[in-house]
């Protein structure tokens, strides 16, 4: 019997070994990536924690989304990769648009001399921007699109993109690019561009209005229907009119909303029986740039693919001071993009995350926001020199690409609050008092590991009108000490709440303490960071009280003005000191605009909202920086805000990627991605040796445990009636 | 027995109603329709007109329950509720707020699931008893006073504390399979050994504690002494006799979750990085996703009222004693 049960072992672990040794041959064990097509350089990246939701332009909205959406397509316009400040380029088109102003009669006027009533934009798209291999520009001998069916059933066997045999492809026009602002109109699209956009494109809300009516039995063809501010002029010509004079707009045009979309994509979309296999343009973008979709599981990977038709496009000659020192500029005047494939896999777990970067299946630690923070915790060690990479990263040869991001989160003030709100001296020096009391730099070196620069003003680094050193300081909460801002005293907070009515924290008249109230989002807050808050306001004898809600209670607190103390934060669309500064202004407020407006402080201050207004329309100069400069003053001077910060986050590159400089507006930055395959399959052979101890290890332990088993079952068969 | 089935079916109709109730109540009791809207179109720009819109496009721009502006019978059926709900039963899932077919979702979801759900149920199934029939052999000794102390011990550890475990050890340190991930290109079974190892193992506390208990209660039985006196093996004792006479409660626990291993398992997929229905349903949840979770209980709730007909149609197999009328 025993004999019998260690063959039975023998044979089974034969079976087995057989079995999985074979699978195991071609590379190391836990290589969880499918072999890349022969001769594809292959980018292995991270989508993270959960897949994109949109990947229509005229829908999605997210940076997550934005990943995908800015290597796929090409607006207008994007930035240069390397130079900072910011710096605005041609993208999708020639060069910058030809502006030219008009007034109420359609007459051109002198932008600085006569009254502005409208500005028309005139792009012409490049001659040789021509779209991805598609399905959708596939035709027939007659000329007629390949795949146009009018029965469910006849198209029932295409299930994917790649499941078409036939491709085509064309120029991009500039009706294309027409055809997209119009899709952002139409209200079926639903797009969240459409109530902001149609404030400043002329025709936009009357075009929309109109759709509102039509039939919807399958496609409708929008070339049918005219906007007034969108004019093709001719087959790489187009005008878009805007109302007034914003200087913002070409920001906004570097912005995926604007990408072209072709009528025959939109079109094929619209196919019967599509929209059921989730075949469908939000699903399967269709456009010009440097990389197509060819495998779109949101459930496990996106797979990009260099698009055989990009344009002639080249790595920058010139960057920002310091990037040629710092080897950034290797690969100047090499044509882009420089890998051939990228797949970004699905992850939602940070171990297992960070662990494929340490074992090299990922080439970097993330994309876009997200775990950085998390991952961070495990990368660095506090050395003699402060934070440093952890020794196992070290010898790795990994990179850090830090990543200072233009946003800022802040908790602010509800102006119209009655114990915190208000414009009078005393209730600015109640404010002024908490803002000092709560300490940010000890906030940010406790919770989120110094990954955050103490904001001064609302206004981010790489934005004009940031202000760096002792002139950026913002005196009511700083005093400039040995070449650097040094928080004001707990002493000085004091003094300023009892000059405000609270002495000791008490109200002067009633006698009462004075409590605060705090509305945290539940998901964003621990109990740690709450009892260090209330630590730190207790310094100056003020109580706290926290109010946590989920996002959605939250927003209907900030929508009817019902909050003391609140938490947002903002990303910025553009480089420009307006999408910051409008988070001030007075028509913003949600309580006057009645929507989700952005200043949630209700800030109303009328030389500030009058300030702005000239701002907005001012172009970048002198003038224009001098009423930033005061309008931040205004912000200091009422103190709206209790504390903020600039985040920044980290990122780890392993040591075969290259050209890792972060881009914090743009992401159209894969096609800068260089990779040294040769180095990537040296090093996960080298890091990925399996340990194999362990095997025998259990065997034994198992055999261990059967054993004595089988023994005494065998003794117990053999034992006789008396035993 | 057909009758039976027929019977059961047409009981599940108002449990799949009140279920469906339920799940619509307690979702909208959190979210609103404009919550909903908000939260999918972002937090930046979004005006009443763009709330309208999306509400509109996705079918929200009605009465939750009572539409009193309606005539007649539209009061109840021009409703969200009405119109979320009927589709159900006839299995239109209709599409997610994201715009994707829940249906293909559902149907390409499930395969991931069941590759990870159903070697965990048959191998945990077969070790546990197994385990379980060891034990009893040596009841009454100090083995088997051990094994009642380990598995109490598997039991107590938590679940998360195995997969956390399991993947440092087996994947981060010993490099021996990946972490996570799951493709079908290839080499599938190398992403499903360490979650189904994980799976049996943290299973066997229960599992082999609870068959324990069952097979001691049949050990002590007459036709086990007759069976040992007519000289049987022990073996044979506890695999051709105690077994089948312990199926009855064991098909009570065991036949019951056959049809729900198509849903698979929050945990296990969301730490494995398995594209299944488990964590189709902990996405959905994350995103507010009403369609999909509304989807997703509703076919919840129909695979167990047929784990549990099944069930019952199994007493026949197990025990041809019983009779369903």
């Amino acid at each position: 019997m025993l004999s019998r049960f260690v063959a039975l072992c023998t044979r089974a672990t034969l079976l087995l070994g057989a079995a999985l040794l074979p699978g195991c041959s071609d590379g190391p064990w836990n290589n969880p990536n499918p072999e890349s097509p022969p001769g594809m350089v292959t980018y292995q990246s991270v989508m993270s924690p959960l897949p994109p939701k949109h990947l229509d332009p005229a829908l999605s909205y997210a940076a997550d989304e934005s990943l995908f959406l800015m290597q796929i397509y090409e607006p207008p316009m994007g930035y240069h990769y390397l130079k900072r400040p910011y710096e605005l380029l041609p993208l999708g088109v020639e060069d910058f648009p030809l502006i030219s102003y008009t007034n109420a009669a359609g007459e051109l006027v002198d932008p600085d001399a006569g009254e502005v009533a409208f500005s028309v934009y005139e792009m012409t798209v490049r001659a040789d921007a021509r779209y991805q291999p598609h399905p959708a520009f596939a035709l027939d001998d007659t000329g007629n699109p390949r795949y146009l069916f009018t029965d469910p059933a006849a198209g029932r066997q295409y299930r994917q993109i790649s499941d078409f045999p036939e491709l085509g492809s064309r120029p991009v026009a500039a009706n294309d690019y027409v055809y997209a602002i119009k899709r952002l109109a139409d209200p079926f699209n639903a797009s969240p561009m459409l109530g902001f956009m149609a404030q400043y494109i002329v025709g936009m809300e009357a075009f929309s209005e109109r759709l509102k009516d039509i039939s919807r039995d399958g496609w409708v063809n929008l070339d049918q229907y005219n906007m007034d501010g969108l004019e093709v002029v001719d087959e790489r010509t187009f005008r878009i009119t805007i109302k007034g004079r914003y200087p913002q707009f070409s920001y906004w045009l570097a912005m995926h909303f604007f990408s072209p979309i072709a009528p025959e994509v939109d079109r094929f979309f619209h196919n019967p029986g599509f929209l059921d296999r989730n075949l469908t343009l939000d699903w399967w973008p269709v456009g010009s740039g440097p990389f197509m979709m060819v495998k779109n599981d949101p459930n496990s990977e996106i797979v990009l693919e260099r698009n055989p038709h990009f344009r002639e496009d080249y790595f920058p000659t010139e960057g920002a001071p310091g990037d040629a020192e710092q080897g950034r500029l290797a690969d100047a005047g090499k044509r882009l993009p420089l890998i051939d494939r990228a797949v970004f896999r699905l992850e939602k777990e940070v171990l297992s995350l960070w662990t494929k970067f340490l074992q090299g299946y990922y080439d970097r630690s993330g994309e876009s926001h997200g775990n950085t923070n998390r991952v961070f915790d495990q990368a660095f060690v506090v050395g003699p020199d402060g934070v440093e990479l952890g020794a196992e990263l070290a010898e790795h040869g990994i990179t850090v690409a830090p990543d200072v991001k233009p946003a800022i989160y802040y908790y602010g003030f509800n102006m119209r609050d009655p114990v915190l709100g208000g414009y009078s001296e005393e209730r600015r020096k109640l404010r002024r008092a908490l803002q000092i009391a709560f300490d940010t730099e000890e906030y940010l070196n406790i919770f989120y590991k110094g990954n955050g620069i103490p904001a001064q003003s609302p206004i981010p680094p790489g934005i004009p009108g940031f202000v760096d050193g002792e002139a950026g300081i913002n005196p009511y909460v700083y005093d400039w000490v040995d070449g650097a801002p040094q928080r004001k005293s707990i002493a000085h907070a004091k003094q300023l709440l009892a000059e405000a009515g609270y002495p000791n924290g008490r109200d002067a008249r009633t006698g009462e303490p004075l409590k605060i109230f705090i509305d945290v989002q539940s998901q964003a807050i621990s109990s740690t960071s709450m009892n260090w808050m209330d630590r730190a306001f207790g310094r100056i004898g003020v109580q706290v009280e926290y109010r946590p809600a989920d996002w959605n209670r939250t927003r209907e607190k900030l929508l009817t003005g019902n909050t003391q103390i609140f938490s947002h934060g903002w990303l910025a669309d553009y480089p420009d000191p307006e999408n910051f500064l409008f988070l001030l202004y007075g028509p913003e407020s949600p309580l006057i605009c009645q929507c989700d407006g952005a200043n949630n402080a209700s800030y109303e201050r009328p030389e500030y909202d009058e300030l702005f207004r000239q701002m907005r329309v001012l172009p970048p100069g002198a003038e224009r920086d001098a009423l930033v400069a005061r309008m931040v003053e205004l912000y200091r001077e009422d103190a709206v805000w209790l504390f903020g910060y600039y985040p920044k986050d980290i990122y780890l590159n392993n040591p075969w990627v290259h050209n890792n400089k972060r881009h914090g507006i743009s992401k159209n930055t894969l096609k800068y991605v260089r990779i040294d395959d040769e180095l990537r399959e040296r090093k996960r052979e080298e890091w990925n040796q399996p340990v194999i101890w362990p095997l025998y290890a259990m065997s034994a332990l198992l055999i261990a445990l059967l054993l004595p088993g089988v023994i005494a079952y065998r003794r117990r068969l053999r034992a006789t009636a008396r035993q | 027995m057909f009758a039976y089935i027929v019977r059961r079916l047409i009981y599940a109709i108002p449990i799949l109603v009140g279920v469906n109730l339920l799940t619509f109540t307690l979702f909208f009791v959190v979210n609103s329709p404009d919550d909903m809207a908000a939260s999918q179109l972002g937090d930046k720009y979004v005006t009443p007109e763009a709330i309208e819109n999306w509400k509109q496009k996705n079918g929200y721009d009605k009465p939750l329950f009572l539409n009193p502006q309606a005539a007649g019978v539209g009061q109840v059926t021009d409703t969200i509720f009405f119109d979320k709900s009927v589709r159900l039963f006839a299995f239109d899932f209709g599409r997610s707020e994201s715009g994707r077919d829940i249906t293909t979702d559902v149907a390409t979801r499930m395969w991931p699931s069941l590759a990870v759900a159903l070697p965990t149920f048959l191998v945990g199934i077969g070790v546990n008893i197994c385990v379980a029939l060891m034990v009893v052999m040596f009841r009454g000794t100090r083995l088997d006073r051990g094994a009642v102390f380990v598995f109490v011990a598997l039991m107590s550890i938590s679940y998360l504390f195995y997969i956390i475990g399991g993947q440092f050890l087996v994947a981060k340190t010993w490099r021996l399979v990946p972490i996570s991930g799951f493709h079908t290109e290839g080499q599938v079974w190398k992403f499903l050994i360490l979650p189904v190892l994980v799976g049996v193992v943290a299973g066997i506390g229960a599992g082999a504690r609870w068959y324990r208990t069952l097979f001691l209660e049949e050990a002590n039985q007459d036709y086990v002494r007759t069976a040992r006196a007519k000289g049987c093996s022990e073996l044979s004792i506890l695999f051709r006799h105690i077994l089948p006479n312990a199926l009855i409660p064991i098909l009570t626990g065991v036949v019951v979750l056959i049809p729900s291993l198509f849903m698979g398992s929050l945990l296990i997929e969301s730490f494995f990085g398995i594209p299944g229905l488990g964590s189709y349903m902990l996405d959905a949840i994350n995103s507010q996703d009403f369609a999909i979770v509304r989807s997703m209980v509703f076919i919840g709730s129909i695979l167990y009222i047929v784990g549990l007909l099944l069930t019952d149609i199994s007493y026949t197999w197990a025990d041809p004693r019983v009779r369903l009328s």
